[in-house]
């Protein structure tokens, strides 16, 4: 399942690693991340602020602003070519064609000089579709396709006379436009309130059946993951800790960060009358760390997990974890 | 203990909108219309609802951090809403906020130490030299430590940080703290210490919380009473065992429909709410959430339900009796293997530290 993923793996990430060089030292924002994305499927990448997940996915775009940023080492394969070797100019036509993207803050993702209808047909002449009529055609068409009440009055809109929820349609609208093999969505639905969120992940499940484009989503919400993802990265300061099939990570998580991380979440479901935590806080991004990243919280730590650092070892179909201990169930005191 | 700490009745606030070179009112924004609620002592009321209904400025109504239009405040037996300005300064001891970004609540160029002292000086609470050893109680008593007082907000993580505001709250020794979406900025290992420090603290000092967040499943895990608000007005009030086991208010059940699971495999157990909130400067006729309810009938467009007592809450809504129980609410409990593993991870803890 993963060593044979390699025909059907549309990207490919290899021990990418991207610096930042800064007065205070080197921060190591992504230190050596590996993961692969199959084609028409979701991966999760999850994590909590400073793990490096956004600067993954601006990392797999290239829109990491060099300087400060540096590409440290690795390879991002996109059907099998090195996104790191490719001319300015064939990554241009990448973004916003093969690979679509969307943000966070839709807001400061749209233009707000240009009506939505304009920065959707400028994308679409942008990758080749030349005829003003039919990119005008073609934009209605995406706006209905997210669901936009009547798209035909909606396209002549300024983006400040959309909501919230209606703008980050318009930004899927716009990321799907070039019939992308790749949507990388960062918080796609972190600013917007439940109810809308419900909508807009409904939106996003049955897009992805529609458009069979495979999706990176950066979450730090472990509810969006379990309800969108078909495999999960779970990251810890710059590293991949584990790796696995969503039902498998929320059954059986192996690594100590994943199992205080899933214990943490507050449930609607179930009362407890204490949270879970994971005590201390995270480490700086400027140390150089030699051993595990999670060593300085973890109660499993010993002089190995702190001097080593662990690489991911396959425990299970599809399963990788990187903890010296794991599997847990051998831990015996 | 007599009577509630906190009493709140039909608190309005209504801003009005003006236009052109003469200002003219245009309009009227009508953030919170007749809200009522009380909380007493050891307990939390969570005000929940999305962005935009009205639960920030209750919370700073009710502390006077807006001058509300309409209704009543009162604190100890003491009408808030009636007080002259410096008794107002006076009350303030009692009654105290934690906002959501502890990154802007914090001046950077004061240490923790002066963040925690100004409260204490200001209130008369401490003079002299009884302020560094309050200072340093207060700063134990959230879980920071003595050498964090000559520090600046910057050097503390978001979680520290939350930690400086609540002690600093906590100084004047108030009976009433306002939550303004204490924890929402933060990720959520932090997120859980926290909620359990503000839990601790309340059973230690008696504290009555009033709770602002938009998280149902942060406030099951802190509330004792729940009013959920739609557009400037309570549409759903009572226990919060009850409101998550007995939603009848087609919003509450939205709410709790609409949150992600942390559960794979579970099919989403969606209410067809489609839309988005109406602006509260035009509110709908009717019931404000009429034109996103799947219930909706004509009556709801053109009364106003009020808020009427239905089994163990209140609910403001004309067919609530008809809104069944959550159907199959997916109940899920914590994965048993993840469980086990927890308590591996706790027995090492403690045998280990």
């Amino acid at each position: 399942m993963t060593a044979a993923a390699g025909d059907t793996a549309l990207l490919d990430v290899r021990d990418l690693a991207i610096h930042f060089d800064t007065e205070a030292g080197t921060f190591r924002a992504v230190d050596g991340v590996s993961f692969t994305v199959k084609r028409g499927a979701t991966l999760g990448i999850v994590g909590e602020s400073g793990c490096g997940k956004s600067v993954t996915s601006l990392g797999i775009m290239r829109l990491v602003p060099q300087p400060p940023g540096r590409y440290a080492g690795g390879e991002i394969l996109f059907e099998g070519r090195n996104l790191l070797d490719l001319p300015d100019r064939e990554m241009r036509q990448l973004r916003g064609g093969r690979i679509g993207m969307i943000f966070q803050e839709p807001m400061t993702s749209l233009n707000p000089v240009y009506t939505i209808g304009d920065q959707i047909v400028e994308s679409l002449r942008a990758h080749g579709l030349s005829d003003r009529a039919k990119a005008r055609a073609r934009a209605i068409e995406m706006l209905d396709l997210v669901r936009l009440p009547s798209p035909e009055a909606r396209v002549d809109d300024y983006p400040h006379e959309l909501s919230g929820g209606q703008r980050q349609r318009v930004m899927i609208a716009l990321a799907l436009a070039n019939d992308p093999e790749l949507l990388i969505a960062d918080e796609p639905t972190t600013a917007l309130d439940v109810t809308i969120q419900a909508q807009i992940l409904e939106l996003m499940r049955d897009l992805r059946e529609r458009t069979g484009a495979a999706i990176v989503l950066i979450t730090h919400d472990l509810g969006v993951v379990a309800e969108t993802c078909d495999d999960v990265v779970v990251m810890y300061v710059g590293r991949v800790v584990e790796r696995a099939p969503v039902k498998t990570l929320f059954a059986e998580p192996q690594h100590p960060y994943t199992i205080g991380l899933m214990a943490a979440v507050p449930r609607l479901d179930t009362m407890t009358d204490r949270l879970e935590t994971i005590p201390g806080s995270i480490p700086s991004p400027y140390a150089e760390i030699r051993g595990c990243r999670f060593a300085s919280r973890c109660p499993l730590a010993d002089s190995r997990c702190r001097s080593e650092l662990p690489p991911l070892r396959e425990l299970g179909p599809g399963h990788e974890v990187a903890c010296w201990h794991a599997p847990i169930e051998e831990v015996s005191r | 203990m007599s009577g509630p700490v906190l009493r709140v009745e039909g608190l309005t606030k209504h801003f009005p909108v003006r236009r052109g070179v003469l200002r003219r009112q245009v309009g009227l924004v009508q953030a919170v219309s007749d809200v009522s609620f009380s909380v007493a002592a050891g307990e939390t009321l969570a005000i929940v609802g999305e962005s935009g209904c009205g639960k920030s400025t209750t919370g700073r109504a009710v502390l006077r951090l807006l001058e509300p239009t309409a209704g009543t405040v009162t604190l100890d037996g003491e009408e808030i809403t009636a007080l002259d300005a410096s008794r107002l300064r006076a009350a303030r001891r009692q009654m105290q906020m934690v906002f959501q970004d502890p990154f802007g609540s914090l001046n950077p160029r004061m240490t923790v130490r002066e963040v925690v002292a100004e409260p204490l000086v200001l209130h008369g609470v401490a003079t002299g030299a009884d302020v560094e050893p309050r200072v340093i109680e207060l700063l134990k008593l959230v879980g920071l430590s003595d050498y964090h007082a000559d520090r600046y907000p910057h050097e503390f993580s978001g979680g520290q940080r939350q930690r400086i505001c609540i002690a600093r709250a906590l100084a004047t020794r108030p009976r009433l703290v306002v939550c303004d979406e204490p924890v929402s900025a933060l990720d959520v290992s932090v997120q859980a210490q926290i909620v359990n420090l503000l839990k601790d603290l309340q059973q230690q000092f008696g504290l009555a919380y009033v709770f602002i967040s938009h998280d149902l499943a942060i406030v099951r895990h802190i509330a004792t009473r729940v009013c959920v608000m739609y557009l400037g007005r309570i549409v759903e009030e009572g226990t919060t065992a009850e409101i998550f086991a007995n939603p009848r208010h087609p919003y509450t059940r939205a709410l709790i429909a609409a949150a992600p699971r942390p559960v794979p495999g579970i099919p989403p157990n969606r209410e067809e709410v489609t839309g988005d909130a109406p602006s509260a400067l035009n509110p709908p006729s009717g019931c404000a959430f009429h034109p996103r309810c799947p219930l909706a009938g004509d009556r709801c467009r053109q009364e106003r339900p009020e808020l009427r007592p239905l089994g163990a809450s209140a609910v403001a809504c004309h067919f609530a009796e008809e809104s069944a129980a959550l159907s199959d609410a997916p109940e899920a409990p914590p994965a048993p293997l993840l469980m086990r593993r927890l308590e591996t991870l706790h027995a090492a803890r403690t045998s280990g530290a």
